[in-house]
């Protein structure tokens, strides 16, 4: 099988029937042939039937050609397709809660997160929430960023890549 | 008109043109049950001892009739034993809806008694499945899982039906049979294929269960006559070419001819026909058919490329990739290949025969002598399993059951019932078993006598767990773990504890004499035969290698 591209991360979008147990379903399916999540993001799209899956993989080719095809035989999936980097918008959402105890910690983050584009959307006693989104690859960077200047992170979430292909208008 | 949930199950059923069913009522199938006894005349149930059994019998069913196979099951244990029988017929591809009860939805996620999450169990063994939590929603769920189970790739779905929900009551308007639509063929052009094979010097057709399924025996003789290819088939095509024909090759793979395994060593062209390079075919998948352009022709777009890589491809129902692509086929003959593949066949294992001692190919060559044309065979898993597939004088008239993805020992009782069921007792069903498969599931015997089938199961005992005592010996040094369990079971008492006929025999004679008195009872019999252990399924490539490791005596 080909070698090209082995590690890279791919994107995938399903768009499915937002009925319960469509998720499980899927993730047994990854489960089982093996396949690797590094992130799956999901929520039900204007029609409330039918939800938008974002899966970030990685793989060769092949891999990636056999996640879709055995996703796309599942019922409940009505388009199972892949999108590239280059041709599509990739944004997750971060937000980072960070301690923040006295005033030089609440101005770096204010600085950092200034510098950055990201929001300071909650300051409470000891901490503060800071709010980012971007691509996979910026949310790390800030998250670098902040650890370059002694922020210490109390809890992080991210949501994993949502993508939409640019163009197109059907 | 109101019906319960229960009669809107039983009425999809009859509309679906279901008359056979099979299943083991409980607790919260009563309601389902109750509905069965009214519809009783319109569809006939067959109560197994275990729903494995029913599971494979609705399996054996659907193999025989082409039709979907029904089975029925209570929550709880009574879904659980289903699993077994769901993913045998996943793994083979074969059209079933297992419809389970399940306990009343306001006692689901409580752990309430014999309350399981089959849809969830079943996940990764169905082609999809449902839990139905309204009783609007009862008929077309069904008639769905009727459409999916037999649309595409054929195979299980699972209908799960809490108990309120068959008491409810909702309209109910019967609809039409569900007519199986057939996918547009996709892939490469059909006219680009042609010219492969029509330039091809060393065709060789390699096809497996999709042939059988899309019902194109006729279609595949024809090319392979037309354009004078040698086939070889996988286990699950086992019967698709007649015994004898010309440009067969036999099974390919692990047990499979070597003239088989060396054709598509050496050919130029592999045309994989509704198969799909398991490993017990592509031992190897970085040298198999390395000399090769492969074509992959399936209904199943994601078998392309997914163990081997496919030159070409096209995706559809193999009937009718066949019937355009036969026209454009050129009538030939290739003498230099046949040549070649008549040298290969001069290495084909042939075992040697006995007056005195029973040998597996001697009672296979009997039991199709003496069952005829017509006979059904249904097998378990193993030794006995290989040699069935290896010796059977295979017809086209004939079925062969097997559980060849699986390898679920056991499956060959309940798929005899389900053959006998859907032959009506118009052929002859005949179980091979072996002494370890047997024990799996031999308590089906009861049910075979309940309903006066006079199945013939064979017994090949060799006291052994013979397959997996075979790969001891030859990889694991002779130690021979767990696989002698030296049990002491009477064939002949236990056979007549059930109300069944029993023989015991050592030798051919007393084989022969043995089944031409089964063949004319009117109850199930065994028949006992004495095998050496030491006998081996032969040929064998070890799992992973190539022609070079075969063991060929």
């Amino acid at each position: 099988m080909g070698n090209e591209n082995i590690g890279k991360k791919r994107y995938m979008v399903m768009l499915v029937e937002n009925n319960a147990g469509v998720l499980a379903r899927i993730s047994s399916l990854f489960c089982q042939r093996g396949f690797n999540i590094n992130s799956l993001n999901v929520a039900e799209t204007d029609n409330p039937h039918v939800s938008r899956i974002t899966v970030v993989t990685h793989g060769d080719d092949d891999t990636l050609g056999q996640i879709i095809k055995q996703t796309a035989k599942l019922v409940e999936a009505e388009t199972v397709y892949s999108v590239e980097e280059d041709t599509a918008i990739l944004r997750e959402l971060l937000l980072m809660k960070l301690r923040c105890e006295d005033d030089a910690q609440l101005e770096m983050i204010l600085a950092v997160a200034n510098n950055r584009n990201a929001k300071v959307v909650d300051v409470s006693d000891k901490t503060a929430i800071v709010e980012f989104t971007g691509t996979e690859e910026r949310v790390d960077a800030l998250i670098r960023r902040f650890k370059e200047h002694g922020a210490k992170i109390v809890e992080l979430c991210r949501t994993g890549a949502t993508a939409i292909e640019k163009g197109k208008s059907n | 008109m109101q019906y319960t949930g229960a009669q809107i199950v039983a009425n999809v059923l009859i509309e679906q043109g279901v008359d056979t069913v099979f299943g083991y009522p409980g607790g919260s199938a009563l309601n389902l049950y109750d509905a069965l006894y009214e519809y009783k005349d319109k569809i006939k149930h067959y109560l197994t001892a275990h729903e494995q059994g029913a599971a494979h019998a609705a399996d054996g069913y659907a193999r025989v009739t082409g039709k979907t196979g029904v089975v029925i099951a209570t929550s709880g244990p009574g879904a659980t034993n289903l699993v077994t029988g769901i993913a045998t017929a996943y793994m083979d591809s074969v059209p079933m809806v297992a419809i389970t009860c399940n306990v009343n939805t306001p006692l689901i996620g409580r752990d309430s008694f014999q309350e399981v999450y089959i849809a969830g169990i079943t996940f990764s063994i169905t082609k999809h499945n449902f839990v139905v939590r309204n009783v609007d929603e009862l008929a077309d769920t069904l008639r769905k899982a009727f459409e999916i189970a037999h649309t595409g790739r054929y195979g299980p779905v699972l209908v799960d039906i809490p108990k309120d929900i068959t008491a409810a009551k909702a309209e109910f308007t019967p609809k039409k049979k569900i007519t199986e639509k057939k996918p547009k063929i996709k892939g490469d052009s059909i006219e680009e294929i042609a010219k492969i094979i029509n330039g091809s010097k060393k065709p060789v057709i390699y096809f497996g269960g999709g042939v059988r399924l899309s019902g194109a025996g006729k279609q595949m003789k024809e090319l392979i006559d037309k354009a004078d290819i040698p086939a070889a088939y996988t286990i699950m095509a086992a019967g698709v070419l007649d015994y004898g024909e010309k440009n067969s090759l036999g099974l390919i793979g692990m047990h499979g001819n070597y003239s088989a395994n060396a054709a598509v060593n050496e050919a130029d062209l592999v045309l994989a026909v509704g198969t799909r390079f398991s490993d017990r075919v592509a031992l190897n998948t970085s040298k198999f058919a390395s000399k090769a352009k492969i074509v992959h022709i399936d209904i199943d777009e994601s078998e392309v490329g997914k163990n081997v890589r496919a030159d070409y491809s096209v995706v559809g129902d193999v009937k009718q990739v066949l019937t355009k692509l036969i026209p454009l086929v050129k009538q030939r003959k290739n003498a230099a290949w046949q040549r070649e593949i008549a040298k290969f066949k001069k290495n084909d294992y042939k075992p040697k025969d006995s007056k005195s001692r029973l040998t597996p190919h001697q009672i296979v060559s009997d039991i199709c002598e003496m069952a005829g044309k017509n006979a059904i065979y249904a097998t378990d898993v193993g030794q006995h399993q290989m040699w069935a597939a290896q010796y059977i004088k295979h017809t086209t008239a004939e079925k062969f059951l097997t559980s060849g993805g699986l390898g679920t020992m056991g499956y060959g009782y309940g798929a005899s019932i389900g053959a006998y069921a859907a032959s009506e007792g118009k052929r002859r069903v005949i179980h091979i078993t072996g002494d370890g498969s047997f024990h799996m599931n031999m308590n089906e015997a009861c049910t075979a006598v309940s309903y006066g089938m006079p199945i013939i199961t064979v017994i090949f005992n060799n006291k052994v767990l013979g397959m997996v005592r075979q790969w001891q010996t030859v990889f694991y040094g002779k130690r021979y773990s767990q696989s002698e369990p030296e049990r002491q079971t009477d064939y002949v008492k236990v056979a007549e504890g059930f109300g069944a006929k029993g023989y015991r025999c050592t030798t051919p004679d007393e084989f022969r004499k043995a089944f031409a008195e089964a063949l004319t009872s009117d109850k199930p019999v065994w028949i006992e035969c004495d095998i050496d252990r030491e006998e081996r399924v032969l040929p064998m490539i070890p799992a992973g290698g190539t022609l070079e490791d075969a063991i060929i005596g």
